[in-house]
């Protein structure tokens, strides 16, 4: 009956300063802590984005080992631009399967969104932006209905969705009209979405410089004000490694890109989504609400957190992530047609999210998932189509990546769950 | 026992219908700062009904509420809440997902300009864990690698944190080991000694007599007597529950008194032969 925590502590009751909890927290301890809390956490099934990150090497070295032109600077700099449409639509799938949810609208809801946009400004002669900004509202919209119907009324989101898969393939070719397909001007706005590169060599390194000092910024000015709170911080050791890690990333992608056309403007439009949805939804009250939603409704509800807004919310974000990506696809084409969001491009997005390390059992996830992912699954296309490979071929590995991520997210499960921490 | 001036939750003559059973039928009940009461009672007494009552889930059909004092009304759970009724459920209701520091401000986040302020959030949990000597290594790990005995500890503080006159434990310790109920009965005296007054549900009568002052029995649906926990046996508590005098239950517990007097009085036989 003496001791308070699993670690027998003699004197914690009788003394009448309680125990100073520093020293027990691994991270005060330099980098030889961390690496112990790195062991730690993986031996607790927490990998993080380890796997995902060894297999895009894996990838990348074996297609680099059967074709030496797979790493070459044009075949990557069209890779970035080729995760761009379904990693979009990825995003919104990360917030989705947050809360525990699917939604397997989101092709037909980036093909009605595109179909929108293509109408409104080629057969309506609207303005460019403003057709896309209808495009994203519309997408928006469907994804709220989605989400209406799954917290308000109660019915599964998985049938609301499929409902949705059909019954918007159906608007999408309504709205297209007979001709089933509408064609963008080859020079103009939305094309421009994926065709603009920033060519100047200084752009690409500038915003590779400027993204690993904001890192350093931000990480060294929250440190510093830990330590000052009196709780356990980053070492500065550590945040000059993440940082130098970060820096070598960044220069090493904006060399390759300014070996081909520079920087394209789709990747970073995608990277500037992918870093703002995530500090959303760690940093901002709503993503905490997000989380919490998917972690244990029940909990959420009795903590005074109106789960069916977020609900709602998260399913218009969803419709609206996928507008977005049925923009950039029909951008990438410059069309919009009975086959934009068609075919398998609900299950890349949402084999993306799962292979990049977002949970389907809800709570657990991340946007970059969404990038990641799509690095792995644009990555075997590529490869595949450098070496001649059908694509019957191609969809059997990624069915093959995709089946590997998701065992690994139960047996991680399986390990939080046996793992007796702390 | 009487606590001097006004208590702090004061019930009287409470109650409850659903339908067509009579859940609490003139109920009093009250609870003072700095003393645990023990409400106990057989599976449908009305446990879990008056703290319902209490906690503003489901407020009564009749009967007076007073809270120090002053009669107030408790018709949902952000009025219990902004009383300063705080209630840990037996499910706990954690996110397993979420770390310690964001379960303890779930739904009370401190933000700063709508930011989450996680510096502050986690220097005011360390603090509060650290005055009730909880000791959890890291409160950046999710709650779901914490151990049963620490879950239900997360849970007592994050109610304590928006500093509750009244907290209400559900079966604090029902899922827990020996080792474990240990370290939640300790956390219940310390928030005896903190000035908190605690209504402690529970079945198991060696914690209820360990740890509470007075023991407050219910009997398909009314009272059935208030005891001093320091001067009454297992016994009269387990009488009063069954509401006899003679019964099975009682039997057994008498049985296994007498069986502890005797082998106080003979020390070694008792151990060595079998009675």
């Amino acid at each position: 009956m003496s001791a308070t925590g699993t670690t027998p502590a003699p004197d914690s009751r009788s003394a009448p300063e309680p125990p100073p909890a520093a020293p027990l927290d691994t991270q005060a301890r330099g980098l030889r802590g961390y690496t112990s809390t790195l062991q730690r956490r993986m031996r607790g099934g927490e990998l993080g984005p380890l796997p995902v990150v060894i297999g895009v090497l894996a990838i990348w070295i074996v297609f680099q080992s059967l074709n030496n032109r797979f790493l070459s600077a044009q075949n990557l700099s069209n890779l970035s631009i080729d995760i761009v449409p379904t990693g979009l639509i990825s995003v919104g799938i990360v917030f989705v399967l947050l809360l525990g949810e699917i939604d397997l609208s989101v092709g037909s809801v980036s093909g009605v969104s595109a179909a929108v946009l293509a109408v409104l400004e080629v057969n309506h002669g609207w303005n460019p932006a403003i057709a896309i900004g209808a495009a994203l509202v519309a997408g928006l919209l469907l994804g709220a209905l989605h989400g209406i119907f799954f917290a308000k009324v109660g019915v599964p989101a998985f049938v609301v969705t499929l409902a949705g898969l059909l019954a918007w393939n159906g608007l999408q070719l309504w709205i297209l009209g007979p001709n089933g397909t509408v064609n963008l001007p080859s020079n103009g706005f939305v094309s421009e979405l994926t065709g603009t590169y920033f060519t100047q060599q200084i752009a690409a390194y500038a915003l590779a410089v400027t993204a690993a000092a904001l890192y350093a910024i931000a990480a060294l000015y929250g440190a510093r004000r830990r330590r000052a709170a009196g709780i356990p911080a980053r070492p500065v050791s550590e945040i000059a490694l993440r940082t130098a890690l970060l820096a070598a990333l960044c220069l090493a992608a904006a060399y390759v890109l300014n070996q081909y056309k520079g920087l394209p403007l789709a990747l970073v439009i995608f990277l500037g989504i992918v870093v703002g949805s995530d500090l959303i939804l760690r940093r901002v009250g709503y993503g905490r609400e997000v989380f919490a939603v998917g972690g244990n409704p029940e909990a959420a509800r009795r903590a005074g957190i109106d789960i069916a807004t977020v609900r709602i919310s998260v399913f218009a974000i969803c419709g609206a992530m996928a507008a977005l990506g049925g923009i950039f696809a029909a951008s990438r084409i410059s069309s919009a047609s009975q086959a934009t969001g068609q075919s398998n491009v609900l299950m890349m997005a949402i084999a993306a999210a799962v292979i990049g390390g977002t949970s389907l059992f809800g709570g657990r996830g991340s946007t970059w998932s969404a990038l990641l992912g799509m690095l792995v699954i644009q990555s075997i296309a590529s490869g595949m189509a450098l070496q001649g490979v059908s694509n019957s071929v191609q969809f059997m590995v990624t069915g093959a990546v995709l089946l590997a991520a998701v065992v690994l997210d139960s047996l991680t499960r399986r390990t939080r769950r046996t793992a007796g921490r702390g | 026992m009487e606590p001097s001036g006004h208590p702090v939750l004061a019930m009287s003559g409470i109650f409850k219908r659903f339908g067509a059973v009579q859940a609490l039928t003139d109920v009093d009940f009250d609870v003072d700062a700095g003393e645990v009461v023990a409400l106990v009672g057989d599976n449908g007494a009305g446990k879990s009904t008056l703290i319902k009552v209490i906690a503003g889930v489901g407020p009564a059909d009749a009967g007076e509420v007073r809270w120090h004092g002053q009669p107030v009304a408790i018709p949902t759970p952000a009025a219990a809440q902004a009383l300063g009724i705080a209630t840990v459920y037996q499910d706990l209701a954690l996110c397993d997902n979420l770390d310690v520091v964001a379960n303890m401000f779930l739904g009370r986040e401190l933000k700063h300009l709508g930011i989450l302020d996680e510096i502050g959030m986690e220097q005011r949990s360390r603090t509060l864990l650290q005055t009730l000597s909880i000791q959890i290594h890291d409160t950046r790990i999710p709650v779901a690698s914490l151990s049963g005995g620490q879950r239900q500890t997360v849970a007592i503080s994050r109610a304590l944190l928006g500093e509750p006159k009244v907290v209400i434990l559900d079966e604090p310790t029902a899922a827990l080991g020996v080792e474990q109920t240990a370290q939640v009965l300790d956390l219940v005296e310390r928030l005896r000694e903190r000035g908190h007054a605690v209504i402690l549900i529970s079945h198991n009568m060696q914690e209820v007599m360990s740890v509470a002052d007075r023991i407050s029995v219910l009997r398909l649906g009314r009272n059935n007597g208030v005891y001093d926990a320091h001067h009454t046996t297992e016994e009269q508590i387990v009488a009063a529950i069954t509401g006899a005098s003679d019964s099975a239950a009682l039997r057994r517990s008498t049985r296994a008194a007498t069986r502890q007097d005797a082998g106080a009085r003979y020390g070694e036989r008792a151990n060595g032969e079998p009675r």
